[in-house]
């Protein structure tokens, strides 16, 4: 069980830092987290004297970052870590080139733009207004930053806490709520994605799926709302594994899922509503 | 109509190494297979079963998705198997290389363009060689399944050649390198038979 915590922990840590400034740049006062969101993750984290991940603040930076400041991380866990859910091969050209891509790309159309000093979130809420390239290079670099933090070779379970609490209020179980999110990644023709989102008028839990690199962030969503849980499928995801058979790729996704960091981000994104809006 | 689904006009392995046998097996008896039996049971019974193809596509603003997406599906993949062969490669003839050079200066050009609407293609879908209603060539692409027969296009036309850019057309061999797919497209196209819709279609 610690050794379990611990990883997650250093997950999470290694997550958040994603978007964010290397650490270096911004020393951010430690708070000690609210009763609501402490959890065992998060004391092991405090623990070992570093900032907390589930504190709002630094989620609020993470999301703040100037779009040219953002960095491409490393994955949290090696390529072969999901095995034998999603095969190395395709977690690597996957991370490596794929969403590099994206990266690289996102980068090279926001350069020399007044998009540089903007924050993702804001070229989301206005990516009506911007270029494909934006739209589908901001897309595809998020995107798979959500992905990879939402998978963990040491997932799988049932999420507990406030989203526990949230995810039975909203689908009545879980059963019901990973039947109805698998029937969004099955159901979505073509490449896109399935979200578990917070919306942004309501604060409710919501599923959806986009096209492309589309998220729920983007103002031509259908309906609008934070991210929490993100199921790339791309054939690119699943095809060296399971070719044409998504829903098998589906059914195992389930096996690797960070519930922590998913939780995490419930915590620390479900009050930034108004932040996201803008 | 009644529709169906007809075997490949080649081996599976028919165009390595360009495109790889289990490229072909699982793209032809998966892919389109699945589009061939939803959309078959999707027409069965409904307003759409006694028309053709063309008619349905014409109005596929109003079809439901089912309809739109695995017909496009169906269709698509019947003429992309045509649009290749063992014996391909090499140059058009006849009036359609007329045409090419025609429109776009010369075959390289003509390619060029084409690679470009391939390549830019976001996401799943198509890139297309037509012929227009006053029977002039032009290049597109289409999301996903859609089409220029469809009156959701972009681009209205009849296809005469079409090349699926789907990851599933290419992603077992090149993976993330779908230029080098669309360069191995050249060596395997079947300039003859795409000739021949041509020039049915500009003698009509
Ligand atoms: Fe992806
Ligand atoms: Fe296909």
């Amino acid at each position: 069980m610690n050794l379990k915590l611990m990883l997650s922990a250093s997950l999470l840590m290694a997550a958040f830092t994603a978007f964010s400034q290397s650490e270096t740049k911004e020393k951010k006062p430690r708070v000690k987290p609210t009763r609501s969101q402490s959890t065992s993750a998060s004391d092991r984290v405090n623990q070992r004297d570093r900032p907390h991940p589930l504190k709002p603040a630094r989620f609020i930076s993470e999301w703040m970052t100037p779009s040219s400041e953002l960095k491409f991380n490393n994955l949290p866990y090696a390529y072969n870590a999901l095995e034998p859910v999603i095969d190395s091969k395709t977690v690597e050209i996957h991370y490596d080139k794929h969403h590099r891509g994206y990266y690289n790309n996102f980068m090279a159309a926001v350069k020399g733009t007044e998009l540089e000093k903007m924050p993702i979130s804001r070229i989301f809420a206005n990516i009506s207004s911007h270029s494909s390239a934006v739209r589908n290079n901001a897309g595809g670099f998020f995107n798979h930053v959500l992905y990879w933090q939402n998978l963990s070779p040491d997932g799988g379970g049932e999420p507990s806490g406030e989203l526990g609490k949230a995810i039975n209020s909203t689908f009545g179980d879980f059963k019901t709520f990973s039947e109805k999110f698998s029937e969004a990644g099955k159901s979505r023709f073509g490449s896109g994605w399935a979200w578990l989102a917070i919306d942004l008028n309501t604060g409710e839990l919501f599923i959806t799926s986009t096209a492309n690199q589309d998220n729920p962030l983007m103002n031509t969503a259908e309906r609008r709302g934070i991210p929490i849980l993100a199921l790339d499928v791309w054939e690119h995801a699943y095809y060296l594994n399971y070719q044409n058979k998504r829903a098998d790729y589906i059914t195992a996704f389930w096996k690797k899922v960070n519930w922590p960091d998913v939780e995490a981000k419930y915590n620390g994104y479900k009050d930034m509503r108004e932040e996201m809006k803008k | 109509m009644k529709f169906e689904f007809a075997e490949l006009p080649y081996a599976y392995d028919a165009l390595e190494p360009h495109i790889d046998k289990q490229t072909m097996e699982i793209h032809h008896t998966k892919h389109h297979k699945a589009y061939f039996e939803k959309f078959t049971a999707a027409l069965n019974d409904s307003e759409y079963a006694d028309k053709s193809i063309e008619e349905i596509f014409a109005n596929i603003s109003k079809a439901p998705a089912v309809i739109r997406n695995n017909g496009g599906g169906y269709y698509n993949h019947n003429l992309f198997w045509h649009c290749m062969s063992p014996n391909g490669g090499g140059n058009p003839t006849g009036r359609l290389a007329e045409a090419i050079n025609q429109k776009f200066g010369s075959l390289d050009e003509f390619k060029t363009k084409f690679n470009e609407a391939a390549s830019n293609r976001f996401g799943s879908g198509w890139a297309w060689l037509c012929v227009k209603s006053d029977k002039s060539l032009s290049i597109c692409s289409s999301a996903n399944q859609d089409n220029p027969l469809m009156d959701v296009a972009d681009c209205m036309g009849t296809p005469v050649m079409g090349l699926d850019v789907w990851e599933h057309a290419y992603y077992l061999k090149y993976q993330n390198r779908r230029p080098d797919y669309i360069g191995a497209f050249w060596n395997v196209v079947d300039w003859k038979s795409i000739g021949e819709r041509y020039e049915r279609l500009i003698s009509q």
